[in-house]
């Protein structure tokens, strides 16, 4: 499949009085046409600024993405100028938040919001996009679109205002949603209806997707390929079949002993990883993840390990992928 | 109804019994009127054993919560019965109340803002042994004070720190020492680990764990996130809109949920596994959570209920032991709906 987005050595610091915050250190990842990605990592790990950045979003200052291409459909958009990103932005790619209520404004309908889009966007006139506004809540299951559209957003539930931010973001017919963290404020079963919806929709406009979360759950549901990022860098990424049954780094390997799975049949001690993560401002020599890792040695706290490629579109940032198979088997 | 769930074998510590918790919603500036109820718990009943770990799951705004804050005293239930140890809490006097919270203690879902700011970690510890004189002196004090924040993981030497100081599982495990210090016999442990990293949570859901063990704990465990209850619980309670719809062991409750929601709850928690979730089929409900103020008529669950037939409109079942120590409030279980008991 054809390359759609292209990410290469992106970094973005916040320059702040305490020091220089590496939030974002020199990733690197594609996304082609139709596929859903994942992005999975703990809090704080610099997700949301790796999205942000792409969208040249980040607040600066003190953010500033310092180093990097984003090529999207062929052309660096961290080269375009303000208003040629604000043509993309909405447009061709599209994101959506973890918190809906910050995103949509309160002093405008719902119906207001999504016309405005339509009508800056894809030129249309007031009664084209009013018809096309009710078309798209209808599409994400709002019953009584028509009516719904004069309503505010506060007069919606926390999951129809996440329907409506989805709603917002197909509405120009992107080419690239990013969803960041798109359902991690809502119930188990909103949540489940929203991502379903997602999927189905994307599937159908022939949409990417780039899903950011947490939740491991999600990501081996809905993407077919993830990156697991730690501190900052991407430390390992695969298809989800490689992250979640060959992995070739310890802190994936770590995550996916942490969590409890539905499915367990014997209450299996949960194997933690101990430690903290890092301080972005004072990163601790070598790989960030050694001062936590069962599996370091000396190397580890020396030098910085690069993604190195451990099989097919399969890559892990470790001094001891080859050997990790064996050392995790032996630990038990 | 009573003896819901407690099994023949071991010993109920704690017996909730058609609780109700009802706040009243009022309006007006001078006269406040009472407009209507928010049915927050709305006849809830269950028993936990000695040692046991019951989990409570359901989404946000159930009950959960307030079931928790009803059985520890915090709120005054509107109706209904909560028997610890043997005795009756809800007509309890005051001073033997007072004792009798020293048995029950809670550990609260937001680490960040459940420790006074301005307390260091060692005062924070140690204030229940002031308040409940459990140590005779300082040296004691002290030591003691040590003790329970080497059980929860925590070096002594960050006895004088702030809360600020620490990472969210550690002010977690500040809590959990905190709650440890009056010897309770039962800890009701609201969403603990919610607001920490997969990573850290392990750390917690473990030490919980042990301690149990260690001190033969009954715990009411918390949550919304069914993966996590069902590991730490022995049996498992599913809330939805202030009703228990079904209570069971927890690998009676996976292998063979029965009430529809808990069915939609099950399929909706996504396996951190490609493979399995590739093959598995998801009942995907459709609509919001209806409000506790305005709850549907009949059962409470029928507006997303994906087997919902007429009668289901008319009154909200009652649960029944449809299984040995497998309870369910729904009256379609065995094929059409017999009112069934
Ligand atoms: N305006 C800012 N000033 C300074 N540091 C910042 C700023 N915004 C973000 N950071 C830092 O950048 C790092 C990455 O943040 P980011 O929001 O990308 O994390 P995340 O992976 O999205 O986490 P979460 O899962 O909690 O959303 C964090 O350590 C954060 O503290
Ligand atoms: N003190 C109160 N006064 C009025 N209403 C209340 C009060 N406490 C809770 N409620 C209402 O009672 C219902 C149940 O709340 P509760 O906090 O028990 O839910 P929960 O299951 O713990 O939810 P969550 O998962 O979000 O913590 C909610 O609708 C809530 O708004
Ligand atoms: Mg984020
Ligand atoms: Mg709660």
């Amino acid at each position: 499949m054809a390359r759609l987005l292209e990410v290469k050595d992106l970094t973005t610091h916040f320059f702040t009085q305490d020091g220089v915050v590496k939030a974002v250190d020199g990733i690197s990842y594609h996304v082609d046409e139709g596929e859903v990605l994942g992005i999975v990592g703990e809090s704080g790990c610099g997700k949301s600024v790796s999205a942000l950045s792409i969208m040249r979003l980040v607040a600066s200052p003190p953010g500033r993405t310092i180093r990097g291409e984003v090529i999207f459909d062929g052309e660096d958009i961290l080269k375009l100028d303000d208003s040629e990103m604000r043509r993309i932005r909405g447009n061709r790619i599209a994101m959506v938040f973890q918190e809906p209520m910050t995103s949509l404004n309160p002093v405008l309908t719902i119906g207001r919001q999504l016309t405005e889009t339509l009508e800056l966007h894809q030129g249309m006139n007031k009664t084209q996009a009013r018809d096309r506004a009710a078309e798209l809540l209808r599409l994400v299951g709002i019953s009584d679109s028509e009516r719904r559209l004069k309503d505010y957003p506060h007069q919606f539930s926390g999951g129809m205002r996440q329907r409506v931010m989805i709603a917002m973001a197909l509405s120009c017919n992107p080419r690239l949603i990013i969803a960041d963290e798109p359902t991690t404020a809502l119930d188990v079963t909103i949540q489940a209806q929203i991502l379903e919806l997602m999927q189905e929709l994307a599937r159908e406009f022939g949409t990417a997707m780039v899903i950011i979360t947490h939740n491991l759950g999600v990501v081996a549901r809905y993407a077919s390929r993830v990156v697991v990022m730690y501190a900052g860098k991407i430390i390992e990424t695969g298809s989800a079949q490689d992250i979640y049954h060959n992995s070739k780094h310890p802190y994936t390997l770590g995550l996916l002993g942490s969590v409890p799975r539905l499915d367990a049949v014997e209450r299996e001690k949960l194997e933690a990883i101990e430690g903290l993560p890092p301080d972005l401002i004072d990163l601790p020599p070598g790989c960030s993840f050694a001062p936590r890792c069962r599996f370091a040695y000396e190397r580890c706290s020396q030098e910085t390990p690069v993604l190195e490629r451990v099989g097919d579109g399969h890559e892990s940032a470790c001094w001891r992928s080859s050997e990790l198979t064996e050392l995790a088997r032996a630990a038990g | 109804m009573a003896e819901a769930a407690s099994k023949d074998g071991g010993e109920a510590l704690l017996e909730v019994r058609n609780l109700k918790m009802h706040f009243p919603v009022t309006s007006g500036i001078i006269f406040q009127r009472k407009i209507a109820d928010i049915k927050a718990v709305d006849g809830v009943s269950f028993t936990i054993k000695k040692g046991e770990t019951l989990g409570l799951v359901g989404e946000s705004g159930c009950g959960k919560t307030t079931t928790g804050r009803c059985i520890l005293q915090l709120y005054k239930p509107t109706s209904g019965d909560i028997i610890f140890d043997g005795q009756e809490l809800t007509s309890l006097s005051g001073s033997a109340m007072r004792a009798m919270r020293r048995q029950m203690q809670v550990i609260f879902q937001d680490p960040y803002g459940s420790l006074n700011p301005r307390m260091t970690c060692g005062d924070i510890v140690g204030e229940p042994l002031t308040v409940h004189k459990l140590t005779a002196n300082k040296g004691e004090h002290r030591d003691r004070v040590t003790e329970l924040l080497q059980v929860v993981g925590l070096n002594p030497y960050m006895a004088d720190r702030y809360p600020h100081e620490f990472s969210g599982g550690q002010r977690q495990r500040i809590g959990i020492a905190r709650a440890l210090a009056v010897n309770p016999s039962f800890i009701v442990c609201d969403e603990p680990v919610s607001a920490l990293d997969v990573s850290i949570q392990a750390q917690v859901i473990n030490l919980l764990e042990e301690l149990q063990d260690q001190f033969g704990l009954t715990y009411l465990f918390i949550a919304h996130d069914l993966s996590v209850v069902r590991h730490i619980s022995d049996r498992v309670a599913v809330m939805y809109l202030g009703h228990i719809v079904e209570v069971a062991d927890r690998i009676e409750l996976y292998d063979n949920p029965l009430h529809p929601y808990t069915k939609a709850l099950l399929s909706a928690v996504p396996i951190p596994d490609p493979v399995v979730e590739a093959k598995r089929e998801r009942i995907i409900l459709t609509g919001d959570v209806p409000s506790p103020m305005n709850p549907p008529e009949g059962c409470v669950f029928h507006t997303r209920c994906p087997i919902m037939i007429e009668d289901c409109k008319l009154w909200m079942p009652e649960l029944r032991e449809v299984s040995t120590d497998h309870w369910v409030a729904c009256i379609r279980v065995d094929g059409y709906g017999e009112p069934g008991f």
